[in-house]
Order: C-alpha cells, then structure tokens, then sequence
C-alpha cells in the first residue's frame, strides 16, 4: 500500500467511527438535542455525557499531540493557531447556535441522518452548504 | 427543572461521546488533522490543490455509518431520529447553520469537542455562545410562541 492509501483509509475509518459515536450517542436524533436545550421543559441531559465523554479522551490526546511536531504517519500536525476572541466568533456563534436549536441538526449529525434516508436531513445539508457557499463568497476578509 | 427520565439515555450517549473523542484523538495523532465537520466541509467548498483527497474520504467514511451501524446491531439499537421542524424551518436553520459556523471558524465537533479538550479560551468562549443561542432559540419556539 502506498502512503496515500494509508492516509485515506485511515481518513475513511475515523469518519466512520465519527458517524457511529454520532448515530450511538443521540446526536443523530434532533428530538434528543433539543430535548437537551430545553432546560425550560422536561430537560434531557444526554448530550452533556456526550461531549462530557468525547471531551475526556480528546483532553490526554491533545495534550500529547501539543508535545508532538509530526503525526504518527510523519506527516505535520495541523494545531489551530488562531486565538483572537472577535466579533466573528461571537456573531458566527450566536447564528449557528441560534440555527441548531431551530432544526436539532449541527453538521455532522446533518450529514450523517442525511444518509439514513431521512429527506429532512438532505434538505438541511443542502441549505448548510448553500450557506457556507453565501458566507464564502461575501466575505471579505482575507483568509489567513 | 424536571429531568426527562424516559428519554435519558446515560450509557448509550457516553458511549457515543467517547467514540467521538476516540475519533478526534486519531484524526489529530495518527492524521495530524482537527476533526471539525464544518470546517472539513468548508474545505471541499474551496478547494485547494492536495488538501481535498483527506475530506473527501472522512466524509466518505461519515456517510457509510448507518449502513454500517445497520448490519452491526439490532433494528432498535439506536434512537429514530425525531424531526419536529417543517420544510421552511430546516431550510432557515441549514442556512443559519453553514453561514454560522463558517464566520465563526467551528461547530459542536471543531470548537466543541477538539476546542475544549485542548483548553482553547477561544473554543471555550465560541461553545458558551452557540449553547446559549440555542437554549435561548429553544425557549423562545416552545415557551413564549
């Protein structure tokens, strides 16, 4: 098998361990996620065991990938860099929470019921990535 | 606050929550990538040359999971996904979702998940925003409306 091969199934393999932790966890079900925002009603508290779970393991693996300059496969380690706390953070925050708690969909869990056969599903996708194309092509700040 | 015990599923959910962080943990050390849905996804929208083939088969990969899932375990295994909002509503949330997520640079996987577990003060401060508007959004629609 080539490097390439490698780094694609690899790829292919977390994506579809993503989707399972998505399809096992609840996420994939928009009555879960907003049973959960709705501290208001009769509050499930699912998701804050989800990201409480995934947040724990993902706490000692990025610690050690901090201490790292190369992955496993040799290749480089893509650590975000950017750390300014500005009004795109916030606006594009309150537009996608305010978008999640309308539908139940982010967008792996979109992507992921989408391939249940569920149409709804699609229909999110498809506004998601006409919404990123909007964001993409009337932005006017250069991408660093 | 009353809990919804009929709905509250404690294992299944952690589990789900540690596969998640178990996919996060090797897209960053195996594949020295930050698993965010949004900004994988972003990526494909403006393709650079020798940064697509890696996006393509993670979503691949996502996208083979209920098939999977399917022959793995029972029929009932997993929750039905439930879908309260009409047509006009998934279209508004779907736009608001991909314009959102893209001017804030991350969604519930790329700042919620990998952010935190990293101790981002930036992830940290963008979770404790898109949580609020959501709680705020859900309260207005099942609440006030």
């Amino acid at each position: 098998m080539t490097h390439t091969t490698v780094h694609r199934l690899s790829e292919f393999a977390v994506g579809l361990l993503f989707g399972l932790g998505l399809l096992i966890s609840g996420m994939t079900d928009p009555g879960k996620v907003l049973g959960f925002l709705d501290l208001a009603g009769a509050w499930d508290p699912s998701l804050a065991l989800v990201m409480g779970g995934a947040i724990v393991v993902g706490f000692f693996a990025f610690g050690s990938a901090k201490k790292r300059t190369t992955s496993f496969l040799g290749g480089a380690l893509h650590l975000p860099t950017a750390k300014d706390i500005d009004k795109r953070l916030v606006i594009g925050g309150l537009l996608f929470g305010a978008g999640w708690g309308l539908a139940g969909f982010c967008p792996g869990p979109g992507i992921v019921t989408m391939a249940t056969g569920e149409p709804k599903a699609a229909l999110f996708v498809v506004a998601m990535i006409a919404g990123m194309l909007v964001f993409q092509f009337t932005d006017r700040k250069p991408k660093s | 606050m009353t809990i919804d015990w009929a709905n509250f599923t404690p294992w299944m959910s952690l589990g789900g929550g540690i596969l998640l962080g178990i996919a996060s943990a090797v897209f960053i050390l195996i594949n020295g990538r930050i698993l965010g849905i949004s900004g994988i996804l972003g990526g494909l929208l403006a393709p650079k040359t020798g940064d697509i083939g890696w996006r393509v088969a993670f979503v691949l990969g996502m996208l083979a999971a209920p098939v999977t899932m399917s022959l793995l375990t029972p029929d009932d295994f997993i929750s039905v996904p439930r879908i309260e909002a009409g047509y006009v509503m998934i279209v508004v949330a779907g736009l608001l979702v991909g314009y959102g997520t893209r001017l804030g640079s991350g969604c519930t996987s790329g700042h919620g998940v990998c952010g935190l577990s990293r101790l981002s003060p930036r992830s940290l401060v963008a979770t404790g925003i898109f949580m609020a508007a959501g709680f705020a959004i859900v309260f207005v629609i099942r609440h006030l409306l």
